[in-house]
């Protein structure tokens, strides 16, 4: 990602003023084709209105206690399936990544179990949970402590064993090499787990509620579309874009300005983020 | 640290066979309808899977993933090339597509029954949809970062744009490209599961979830364990291509050898899937996880 740095000193006020108007111009495109689209019959106008009803319906429901109780139902559900990934996640892949024989004893378990698609899970979760918020939960545990084990196992491998020798060398006992060589040397991998982890966290909070009806963002699409509020359901849709959208660029911002002193974050990596 | 054949094969299968013992042993006489014997549940992947409702069931469904996941990632690829090669239209997109992104998948499932209907079109227009992004934007990110030195000489040749793109920058896009289509095969297989739990009359993800709707709790297992079988299969696949179609790659970067510094010895799949998987932030914009990881 290294952008700009190619235009010459001539070019640089042009590529700041770019940098601005560039992206604007590509949400407005966007918004004016979905507008455009449902007018000309490109879209079906009774199932896909134009965006501005969208838009209306949406700013009439951000002033619902309905929709930011749906939202806090969905966010309660991913920061608790979140912080047990993390639990799980993280110290269970620090110790099968630190010794042979953990990697040996768990690496066909692993393989086994995470290509499953997480959603096959639903139908075992209903019938234990019905639709109380533990099932979400589950899912979501189940899917976004895999990314967190992986991280932390390639961190915990990477970590250079000159350090770790030198550190035994000097005498440093186990905690003390955890916390100074091992924890810091992990850290960038861990925060990149915990960004795509509360990414999928996400996603399968809001499948779990739409699939099975578990109160939330989910449900509520769910309850519009089959009673053919198709308005409604866009808006709904979009705002767990959005929550989507915050999640992501939030752990991104931590991530960055928490690792900063990192080599990985170190360089001009300005670019567009 | 070296540890004998024998030992490390008693190692890798530990924990596997003790799992599988114990679901056994404590399922045996459970009388629990949640927890039905894992006797049963084998006796009922015999009856549905093999070979009943392969051709009536389990088709269909990878039917409907191989065309949505092989549009996607043609899609993908192609429309990431151009966009990566104008750096405007880059930036100008970038917002969009990271909020189209944003959005949880399954949520577009209404939007799809509502605008395409409910047949087979709209499943594969669901798994598009929601695995062509992980494609794309590994794919524009690698196109745009390809070395701007070799693009130089390549023009100084005065090699063709059709050939530079065909033979310089997709295959130094292509590291990024894969990651980005193994990240969007695990969606694609979650999106083929979901679209069949609702508005749908066949396939596995239909199957699973009426197999639970009728309270046929052992039919719900042996479903849930066919659709874990195929995801293992799909991704054994994935990694054997991509090994075998990136081997100039490792090659070219002297990967071949390389020790695996992880853990884990040996060069199979799993040390594969250890070398490709990328360094924390080489991976960056890609995301491995929007949806990605969502394995």
């Amino acid at each position: 990602m290294t952008d700009g740095g190619r235009p010459g000193t001539a070019g640089r006020a042009r590529h700041r003023v770019e940098a601005v108007l560039l992206p604007v111009l590509g949400v407005a495109v966007t918004l004016a084709a979905f507008e455009v689209a449902p007018r000309i019959g490109l879209l079906p106008r009774t199932s896909f209105p134009p965006f501005s009803e969208i838009f209306t319906t949406l700013t009439d429901l951000v002033t619902t206690a309905e929709l930011w109780g749906a939202v806090l139902d969905t966010l309660d559900a991913w920061a608790r399936a979140l912080a047990i990934a993390t639990l799980i996640g993280v110290p269970l892949g620090l110790a099968i990544g630190s010794n042979q024989v953990g990697a040996l004893l768990s690496r066909l378990t692993i393989d086994f179990l995470r290509p499953i698609p997480s959603v096959a899970l639903i139908p075992i979760l209903v019938l234990v949970y019905g639709t109380r918020p533990s099932l979400k939960v589950t899912l979501a545990v189940f899917g976004a402590t895999f990314p967190l084990l992986f991280q932390a196992m390639y961190g915990v491998a990477d970590v250079d064993p000159v350090a770790k020798d030198t550190a035994r060398a000097f005498g440093m006992g186990w905690w003390t090499r955890l916390r100074h060589i091992v924890v810091p040397s992990c850290a960038p991998y861990i925060a990149t787990g915990l960004r795509i982890s509360a990414s999928v966290a996400l996603i399968l909070v809001v499948t779990g509620e739409y699939i099975v009806g578990v109160p939330g963002l989910g449900a509520e699409v769910l309850v519009a579309y089959s009673s053919g509020a198709f308005e409604r359901m866009y808006a709904l849709i979009l705002v767990a874009g959005l929550l989507g959208l915050v999640v992501n660029l939030g752990f991104h911002a931590v991530e960055r300005r928490v690792l900063s002193w990192h080599p990985s974050h170190r360089p001009d990596e300005g670019g567009a983020g | 640290m070296t540890r004998s054949w024998a030992g490390r094969l008693v190692l890798l299968l530990v924990l596997p066979v003790a799992l599988v013992g114990l679901w056994w042993w404590t399922s045996a006489d459970s009388g629990s309808v949640y927890y039905p014997p894992l006797t049963r549940i084998v006796d009922k992947l015999q009856e549905d899977w093999l070979f009943e409702q392969v051709g009536s069931d389990l088709l269909p469904s990878l039917g409907r993933f191989t065309a949505g996941y092989l549009i996607a990632a043609v899609t993908g690829i192609a429309l990431g090339t151009l966009v990566g090669l104008a750096p405007r239209v880059r930036r100008a997109s970038q917002p969009v597509t990271e909020f189209l992104r944003s959005i949880p998948p399954p949520l577009l499932l209404p939007f799809v029954l509502v605008v395409v209907g409910l047949g087979n079109a709209s499943k594969i227009v669901l798994i598009v949809l929601g695995s062509v992004w992980p494609v794309l934007l590994n794919t524009i990110d690698g196109v745009h970062g390809v070395d701007s030195q070799t693009l130089d000489m390549a023009r100084s040749f005065g090699i063709g744009r059709r050939t530079q793109i065909t033979r310089v920058i997709l295959p130094a896009a292509s590291p990024k490209i894969a990651v980005g289509m193994r990240t969007a095969l695990s969606v694609a297989l979650i999106l083929m599961v979901i679209s069949e739990m609702q508005a749908s009359t066949n396939g596995l993800g239909f199957k699973v979830l009426s197999a639970q709707r009728s309270f046929d709790t052992a039919g719900t297992y042996a479903g849930v364990i066919v659709i874990g079988a195929v995801g293992l299969v799909v991704n054994l696949g994935f990694l054997a291509a991509e090994g075998w179609i990136m081997r100039w790659h490792r090659g070219a970067r002297g990967l071949l050898d390389e020790a695996p510094r992880a853990p884990g010895p040996g060069r199979g799949l799993w040390s594969r899937a250890r070398a490709a998987a990328a360094p924390p932030v080489a991976d960056e914009r890609p995301m491995a996880g929007t949806t990605g990881a969502v394995e």
